[in-house]
């Protein structure tokens, strides 16, 4: 895999791409740089508004434009977005189902330096239990580019999952089919599947190469939209490998893996194994060093895969 | 303004003080004495100021609406229907399980409602995102708010206020209805936001202080507001909370108490003498 650019990057990329449609509005909270909405900014300054250091004020105002026919990307850190306007995005822009996109950067533990404080590790827990709201986490930046596109094509509020750090390039954006709430079977398998959603898409690629050559089939599922999530593909997998590992960059509470399960157990109940952040705050650190300390890694992964196919056994 | 149109005024805001009562009456919930210290100002704001369509609520160019204070959506409700927004025969089904007219107001479901408000603070910054989008589209509507003064308590009003000076939208007018009082008591008692006045103009809104109470005071504040270059308005409405109900002004308990059948009945029969006294 080809190192790639960072899905925040695609993100900015997407939205000057996307920009000539009048409609568009950015809102960002003194991050443009970081968050890459600068790209737009510069493109169309006069659709886009800086709100300062004032994320609450950011997501309701956001609202309003919406209210008013505007389709409003609103951005800042993922801590932020999904946590200190969390109410906000709640009661102004969801109980209303606004077309509000919200694009979340810096999410997880990838964050690296900054450390505990701006790694959010509750983001998808918190945005999909709101009713109405979309969440899609890409893989890469073609992925990241694709979701931003459709997000802006569909009405009502979307939570767009993005990081800071550069991620390999997995998908052929020439041949690429990206679809809101479908995931993606990268490679088929048949001992157990391998659940992945974001950076951690790379890593389960890489797991199922090491599995492969242990003699164990695994196949490879993309999950990039975690809300509404795609049942069929999940169930599916269930019933043909028998046994799943769930991998985010998320705590195990309320991401990925509960998502997952919430299918299996409500439709197809078979071992769940889940690699992600174990209910801990994060640290600082290099991105690699921090992801290897909590255990997402391509090698727990592989790990987690032979315990599930263990207690399919008992 | 002429004495007919001003006796309108008082004709409607009367009425809508009557369906404040009656719908939190059949309730048995919400908030009267915040509605009714504001019933005056959304008299005249529905019926002499806004550009409103109630066969196209959803109209592009209207002027739009913002309840901040989103716990008063009796007064709301109650102008929305007698403009004609919705039949008057809903307004007392208020907060009932069959009614469309949620404890606070919904744009999903309530006709004329523009922006769902209700967690306080936010309504604020709403406003702020509708007037932006008129400067944005260069649209000439105005977009008008009514702050509660124990609402200002929320920090995130005050990121609004900032934001609305800092881009500079003299389309946006609000309005602090100033009655002083909040559930557990007196705003400064519980947590003063005072001097409401200088702290706004600080922020770099005009400001204008009225009696919330006089018709032609609102309608000069608010020509006063249209007039301004570059800064949004903030009226500051000195208010009497529970106005127009004898035993609900200035009592803090009437925030949001509703009366039992007996306290109904005072009350609708205060504002009927109001009203025929009109007539004369």
């Amino acid at each position: 895999m080809s190192k790639g650019i960072a899905t925040r990057e695609a993100y900015g990329n997407a939205l000057a791409q996307i920009g000539e449609d009048p409609r568009i509005v950015v809102l960002d909270a003194d991050l443009s740089k970081s968050t890459k909405t600068a790209v737009f900014k510069n493109k169309y300054p006069e659709r886009f508004i800086n709100m300062g250091i004032a994320e609450s004020n950011m997501m309701a105002a956001a609202a309003g434009i919406a209210s008013c026919g505007k389709v409003v990307f609103a951005s800042t850190f993922a801590i932020f977005a999904s946590g200190r306007a969390f109410e906000q995005v709640r009661n102004s822009i969801c109980y209303s189902a606004l077309n509000v996109k919200i694009g979340a950067t810096h999410a997880g533990l990838t964050v690296g330096e900054d450390g505990a404080s701006h790694q959010s590790i509750e983001d998808i827990a918190l945005m999909r239990a709101v009713p109405n709201m979309t969440v899609i986490c890409p893989a890469d930046g073609v992925e990241a580019k694709l979701a931003t596109i459709a997000a802006s094509k569909i009405d009502g509020p979307v939570y767009l999952r993005f990081s800071r750090m550069a991620a390999p390039v997995l998908f052929d954006e020439s041949t690429y089919k990206f679809e809101i709430g479908k995931g993606v079977t990268l490679s088929e398998g048949s001992d157990v599947t391998i659940i992945a959603t974001g950076v951690m898409v790379s890593e389960a690629v890489a797991a199922a190469e090491q599995l492969k050559s242990d003699g164990i089939s695994a196949r490879v599922v993309n999950i990039h939209t975690i809300k509404p999530i795609d049942k069929d593909i999940i169930v599916k997998a269930a019933k043909e490998t028998g046994a799943i590992v769930t991998c985010e960059e998320h705590n195990v509470i309320g991401g990925l893996g509960g998502a997952v399960s919430e299918v299996l157990v409500q439709n197809c109940p078979v071992p769940v194994k889940m690699v992600g952040v174990q209910d801990k705050f994060g640290k600082s650190g290099k991105a690699e060093e921090v992801m290897k300390l909590y255990g997402l890694t391509a090698e727990n992964i592989v790990a987690k895969a032979k315990e599930a196919i263990e207690m399919k056994k008992a | 303004m002429n004495e007919s149109q001003m006796k309108d005024l008082k004709k409607y805001s009367t009425i809508l003080r009557k369906h404040i009562i009656e719908q939190v009456f059949s309730s048995q919930s919400g908030h009267p004495g915040g509605s009714l210290s504001c019933a005056d100002i959304m008299t005249v704001l529905y019926f002499n100021e806004m550009r409103v369509d109630p066969k196209n609520p959803k109209w592009e160019d209207r002027d739009r609406f913002v309840l901040s204070k989103g716990h008063c959506s009796p007064a709301l409700y109650a102008a929305l229907a007698e403009k004609g927004f919705f039949p008057k025969e809903e307004l007392v089904k208020f907060r009932s399980i069959d009614s469309f007219l949620e404890g606070h107001p919904s744009m999903r479901y309530v006709p004329g409602v523009d922006m769902s408000t209700g967690s306080l603070g936010q309504g604020i910054s709403t406003a702020f995102g509708m007037a932006m989008a008129g400067k944005i589209d260069n649209k000439d509507y105005n977009v008008f708010a009514i702050l509660g003064d124990g609402e200002i308590q929320e920090g995130q009003v005050w990121e609004a206020l900032m934001a609305s000076a800092h881009y500079k939208l003299d389309n946006l007018i609000a309005f602090l209805d100033h009655n002083r009082l909040q559930i557990d008591g007196n705003i400064s008692d519980v947590m003063s936001p005072e001097p409401v006045d200088e702290k706004i103009k600080a922020f770099g809104w005009e400001v204008i202080v009225i009696d919330g109470h006089d018709y032609s005071q609102i309608i000069d504040a608010i020509d006063k507001a249209k007039k301004s270059t570059g800064k949004p308005t903030m009226i500051i409405a000195e208010t009497i909370k529970g106005k127009g109900v004898s035993f609900m002004e200035n009592e803090a308990s009437w925030h949001g108490t509703a009366p039992n059948k007996e306290q109904r009945d005072i009350a609708m029969a205060e504002l009927d003498a109001v009203l025929a006294g009109m007539e004369v």
